[in-house]
């Protein structure tokens, strides 16, 4: 079985964002980009699939700006046998890159797509949701396990207040969440081999997708900032604040 | 604009989100709810008591009774047939299902919205929370999934919406539900809770979280949470976990114990009213947005704080 995992350029989760001073955007000049999370687990669970002698080939799927290969080449130096790069300069949004996976998806025919929960910069959790809706396949969203037996996928999902677990027809959709597993670091020698692994280069016009935004952005603020606070020396001056604020008596 | 807003529950009572949402509902135009499940005669009857409530569509069909995408997804694409805007809480069956709709609908969601700026205008928060988006739809339909703590909750009561059958999709025969886990809690429920005693890494151990959190929460009748490390340190289960992957809360007073503050965690309660933070290391980040702050080992300051309350 074939899996597809699609991988996001994004800003580093350790760096803090900073709001450009006309309001359009978050400043990405000169900051470091890496791969979003939540996509580090979905490559890391496709290779342990792999692993398993459930999956023959993984294919890692970015779409946007060239640098996105950077990406995508570290994907293949954890494990991804090759990569397609869908090359775009404009903003792409959940639904835009539904349709292009969707179209992937037709060509590829996978028995899986393994996608993070949710990118950490527009935080939409969308994506794997429309792409199963497009295919009309199952969906195991915000996955904390993932066990494929026969035609079918058991996914335990993480829910508000606890677990639950649903069982796919194959071929379906798992979005990951962040107890799925512990990626893996990608060592040297997998580094250089990633360099010589196949990486097609391809554009939207390609698949005849129409990805025109729908939303506009007006505008992207800094959120209201707290007033500096106090410190307190001891317990019985906090108890006094906390009675201040009428939390006891 | 006529909208329709997803109930959230649980098979018996309608649960806190979907009052925020239908508060948000309100601000586009007429309400209408959507009641999908099995055995359900129950919460349709207390949504029809939600002030402002106009028509409440049932879909009471087993093919519902787990909530799962696949077949809720083509029920509310058949409804919003004559519907403007769907709205969902954001909770994870709201997420789960919303942008299944909008995808069987070609429109783009919009997630988590903050505020209604317009008829199809809206503030959403991204990057973890470190910066808040205005964006405006060009789309025909609009589906909006809505943050809870960001709008006030309607009544429960005063409302008289009319019950109203509707036929079943069936089972799209994709998925199908096998089991579920849900952890046990007496306390208050995290997203709902006036008061919030949350825990870290700092706490080491699980038996010190039951130790120490634990009864400073009870004496409180606070929620208990914890950040993304003590729920990974195996300390607590995962619904404890409070931040950008977790839930989101905006309590009146959220204690933060042994959490240094990370953005991530920042992101799920830095809009509480009130703010505080216990840490033995006074350069910690939770110290820049607390309002009151005191430094020193938590071992003895929370037992100290707890036996003296």
């Amino acid at each position: 079985m074939k899996i597809l995992v699609p991988v996001k350029r994004v800003l580093d989760y350790n760096v803090k964002p900073r709001v450009k001073a006309d309001g359009t955007g978050i400043d990405l000049a000169n900051v470091k980009m890496s791969m979003n999370p939540f996509d580090e687990i979905a490559v890391e669970e496709a290779i342990r699939l792999k692993e398993k002698g459930v999956a023959t080939e993984i294919v890692a799927i970015s779409i946007g700006e060239q640098k996105a290969q950077e990406t995508l080449r570290t994907a293949l130096a954890m494990g991804a046998d090759r990569a397609i790069l869908i090359v775009t300069e404009d903003r792409v949004e959940p639904l835009g890159v539904a349709k292009l996976l969707k179209a992937i998806a037709d060509e590829e025919q996978p028995g899986l797509i393994i996608l993070g929960k949710q990118a950490i910069d527009d935080d939409n959790n969308q994506t794997g949701q429309m792409l199963a809706a497009m295919t009309g396949w199952g969906q195991g969203t915000f996955a904390s396990a993932v066990e494929v037996a026969g035609d079918t996928v058991k996914v335990t999902r993480e829910i508000d207040g606890g677990a639950e677990t649903v069982e796919l027809k194959l071929p379906a959709i798992v979005t990951t969440d962040l107890r799925l597993n512990e990626p893996r670091y990608a060592s040297l020698p997998n580094i250089m081999k990633a360099k010589a692994k196949p990486m097609a280069q391809k554009t939207a016009a390609d698949y005849g997708v129409d990805i025109a935004p729908r939303l506009t952005t007006v505008k992207v603020e800094e959120p209201a900032k707290r007033s500096a606070g106090v410190k307190v020396a001891d317990v019985d001056e906090l108890i006094g604040k906390l009675k201040t604020l009428g939390v006891v008596a | 604009m006529k909208t329709l807003v997803w109930v959230e529950h649980d098979g018996a009572a309608v649960k806190d989100a979907t009052l925020s949402a239908v508060t948000a509902a309100s601000q586009l135009g007429e309400i209408h709810l959507l009641v999908a499940g099995q055995g359900v005669g129950a919460v349709a009857d207390a949504a029809a008591r939600i002030a402002g409530v106009g028509k409440v569509h049932v879909a009471d069909d087993a093919a519902y009774a787990h909530a799962l995408a696949e077949n809720i997804a083509p029920l509310v694409a058949e409804l919003m047939g004559h519907h403007d805007a769907f709205v969902v809480p954001s909770t994870s069956t709201g997420k789960n299902i919303a942008p299944r709709v909008a995808a069987l609908l070609d429109v783009m969601q919009i997630s988590d919205i903050l505020s209604v700026e317009g008829d199809a205008t809206f503030t959403r928060p991204i990057y973890a929370g470190n910066a808040i988006a205005t964006v405006k739809s060009s789309d025909a339909k609009l589906v909006l999934t809505v943050r809870g703590t960001a709008f006030a909750k309607a009544a429960t009561e005063g409302g008289s919406g009319t019950i109203e059958a509707v036929g079943s999709t069936g089972d799209k025969g994709v998925s199908t539900f096998v089991s579920s886990e849900i952890a046990k809690s007496e306390r208050p429920e995290l997203t709902s809770a006036k008061i919030i005693v949350s825990g870290g890494r700092a706490l080491q151990n699980s038996e010190n979280f039951t130790t120490i959190i634990e009864p400073l929460a009870d004496k409180l009748g606070a929620g208990v949470g914890a950040s993304r490390a003590a729920v990974d340190a195996g300390y607590v289960p995962n619904d404890y976990q409070v931040g950008q992957t977790g839930k989101i809360v905006a309590p009146e007073v959220y204690i933060a114990i042994g959490i240094s503050g990370a953005i991530q965690h920042l992101a799920g309660m830095k809009d509480s009213k009130t703010i505080i933070a216990i840490n033995k290391d006074e350069d910690a980040p939770i110290f820049q947005v607390a309002d009151i702050g005191l430094v020193g080992d938590l071992f003895k300051i929370v037992p100290e704080l707890t036996s003296k309350l």
